[in-house]
């Protein structure tokens, strides 16, 4: 008996000693040179993107009946993939749940967490993450029935039950929001989000609560749409964005102006169709844009035309909201999500 | 770990959870720390663990002994019921109940009272709550008449051996364990009132009840569906155990007189618990390990709330899997010591 207890002790001693030596192992190899990216290596290497996607969110990343992935989350890891390996088609999406989401990305098993990811302190401080950007200005807010009588949040009373998301920042703002109000609350949180919907759906909750643009999506999964709406009111700020892990500063540019250039696109009017015009323009923002000026992409290790393809294989930034979240009927309105230019607050730092 | 960002350490323990949980058996809210989140799971663990292992062994008992019925009727069904929902696998179970059983059941404001003011409605189990007075002496009272159970007991088996005499112990046990609290009512100065749950609006259609002891529908499904899905198994184990107890020793007990009742109870049973036990004891660690299948429903047990939204909240992925991994190695542990040392108990002495 002893014996075997002093065999496994010894085994554990040995398996923690390998562990401790391979983690120095990689800490050595991070001392590498300026400019050169492991994670471009490994991505070219494999020939396509790592991306960290959604179980299906209709308009950010939702996968079709043949399995072909689309929304403006999927369509940063295109652009990612345009830009890195020149075919925005090779991508591998992993679908996360939110409490998988963030270790995938920390433990290498992905390298784009593209999943309408909320930028709070605590995740780009905390977990060994760093924020690129904001793809989507959002706001959490509140679904209820319509014949429930409750027109406005202030309709609501002590003993409401509300189905939500474990693992969100939802669960947070929840409870600052009725702590607030002084509202006693039944909090009911699902790990996935369809569970969510089927409850709240069965009539086990009084209000849904996630995202706007979320709620707006999961209605139409609902068995009859028409009888649920979204409250007017927000109540907490959620800028969604793309993630990478950090340490690799130069793949963390990558994706930050993969996504900025988008935008950019759509400021100066360049889109899928007109851009390889755009190379003759007297403009010469526009022309170092689709790679005929400068020498943008240099800084990173890429090739000069790594932003034009990124506007012909996936669009500008206002052709990706109409294709996925316009055309499809959930949020019509760009609302904050507009150029600062047309009164939105979508304001990237110039491409020079 | 370094070249990955990740830092290691427990002390987010002792940091404000900030995330409040639906159902909790101690004082908790947001405030308090992540370490107190975990005790909350925990309990809930434990909690759902434990009515499922009752259940599933009284259940499990009865049909394992059901399935030797001399009755058709009897032992079919209860064969059916057992190929049936070992068949199944434990997670469409959960799912079944939870969202298909709770779709069928009313509205808080259309579910018709039973037994007065017992609701079973979408939201959860309403049963009126027992408010009491001197709660400690009547515990008092209780406790003092399991002691008196076990000195009868020990009398009648004295009694037993020397002078061959039986006296109906279960008879004046439970005699004892209804007479001595009930005392307690009339010179005690012990009493219970009770308090009904009553329907209260929200809004215009969505109503709640208030008062009384509220069973969310998350634990009424999970428990269901452990307890149902584990009785086959222990129902299996039981007959087995009763089977493999040679026909001869049944012929002779019925030979030196025993009638059906003192063979189950006095010949087969104390040898057929050898047998049932140490397979038993897999099925009440499965059924503990299963219950964390909960997360799918939303009932807050350990995986959901600290390996969830714990882990979530914090990243510390490493640190908070180990601990659960710990915890539920420990829980094994100690059911198995329980059942080992039961096992010893009711082991045949070799002389």
């Amino acid at each position: 008996m002893f014996k075997n207890i002093k065999k496994i002790l010894s085994l554990l001693a040995v398996a923690s000693l390998v562990f401790v030596y391979s983690c120095d192992q990689m800490a050595g190899k991070k001392n590498q040179k300026k400019g050169a990216s492991k994670t471009v290596d490994a991505t070219k290497k494999s020939g396509f993107v790592k991306c960290g996607v959604s179980q299906g969110l209709p308009g950010f990343s939702n996968a079709d009946a043949s399995g072909n992935w689309t929304g403006v989350d999927v369509d940063i890891c295109r652009a990612v993939a345009a830009a890195v390996l020149g075919d925005a088609d090779k991508v591998k999406y992993t679908p996360l749940s939110a409490k998988e989401r963030f270790t995938a990305l920390t433990s290498g098993e992905i390298d784009v967490l593209s999943r309408n990811t909320t930028w709070t302190l605590s995740r780009d401080a905390d977990i060994g993450l760093t924020f690129v950007g904001v793809n989507f200005y959002d706001g959490q807010g509140f679904m209820v029935r319509k014949n429930s009588g409750i027109n406005s949040v202030d309709d609501f009373q002590n003993g409401i039950s509300a189905c939500t998301n474990i693992g969100t920042t939802t669960e947070l703002n929840m409870r600052d929001f009725f702590n607030s109000r002084n509202i006693s609350y039944e909090p009911v949180a699902f790990e996935k989000a369809d569970e969510v919907v089927a409850a709240y759906d069965a009539g086990r909750c009084d209000t849904y609560t996630t995202d706007k643009s979320g709620l707006a999506a999961q209605r139409t999964k609902m068995s009859n749409p028409d009888e649920h709406m979204v409250l007017p009111e927000t109540i907490s700020k959620e800028p969604l964005g793309p993630v990478v892990r950090q340490g690799d500063s130069v793949w963390e540019d990558i994706v930050r102006w993969s996504l900025n250039v988008m935008i950019e696109a759509e400021e100066y009017g360049i889109d899928s169709q007109n851009a390889d015009m755009m190379k003759s323009s007297d403009n010469p923002a526009i022309k170092r844009l689709v790679g005929a000026e400068g020498e943008l992409g240099a800084a990173f290790g890429l090739d000069n035309e790594w932003s034009l393809r990124i506007i012909k294989q996936v669009g500008n930034y206002g052709e990706s909201y109409k294709r996925n979240i316009a055309d499809t009927g959930i949020l019509p309105d760009r609302g904050p999500n507009e150029l600062w230019t047309k009164g939105g607050i979508l304001y990237v730092p110039p491409a020079r | 770990m370094a070249t990955r960002g990740i830092d290691f350490g427990y002390g987010f323990l002792t940091q404000e959870s900030s995330f409040d949980v639906q159902f909790s058996l101690i004082e908790y809210s947001g405030s308090d720390s992540y370490a107190r989140a975990y005790l909350v799971g925990l309990l809930n663990t434990l909690l759902v663990s434990i009515l499922g292992i009752i259940f599933c062994t009284i259940l499990g008992v009865i049909v394992g002994i059901a399935r030797l019925s001399p009755n058709y009727l009897i032992r079919t069904t209860a064969a059916w019921y057992v190929e049936f929902f070992r068949n199944i696998p434990l997670l469409l179970q959960i799912f079944f109940w939870y969202y298909a059983a709770l779709r069928a059941l009313p509205l808080p404001q259309e579910a018709d009272p039973m037994l007065g003011s017992f609701y079973l409605t979408i939201k959860g189990f309403y049963t009126p709550s027992l408010v009491w007075i001197n709660l400690d002496i009547f515990i008092y009272s209780v406790i003092a008449a399991i002691v008196a159970i076990v000195f009868v007991r020990l009398y009648a088996k004295k009694l037993r051996e020397n002078q061959g005499k039986h006296i109906p112990v279960l008879n004046i046990s439970i005699t004892i364990l209804f007479i001595l609290p009930l005392l307690t009512f009339f010179i005690g100065g012990v009493n219970v009132t009770y308090e009904l749950p009553v329907l209260k609006q929200l809004a215009k259609t969505s109503f709640i009840f208030e008062g009384g002891l509220s069973i969310p529908p998350e634990l009424l499904s999970l428990v269901i569906a452990l307890s149902l899905y584990t009785a086959t198994f222990i129902a299996e184990c039981v007959r087995a155990g009763i089977e493999g107890i040679s026909k001869g020793q049944r012929e002779a007990a019925a030979s030196i007189g025993l009638n059906r009742k003192q063979i189950l109870n006095l010949i087969i049973m104390p040898q057929a618990l050898r047998i049932i036990i140490p397979p038993a004891t897999n099925q009440y660690l499965n059924l503990t390990k299963n219950s964390s299948l909960a997360a799918a429903i939303a009932y807050p047990d350990l995986v959901l709330v600290f390996a969830g939204t714990a882990l979530m909240q914090t990243g510390k992925a490493i640190e908070i899997v180990s601990i659960t991994m710990l915890t539920y190695l420990t829980l094994s542990l100690l059911i198995s010591l329980l059942m080992n040392w039961y096992n010893a108990r009711i082991a045949i002495v070799e002389k």
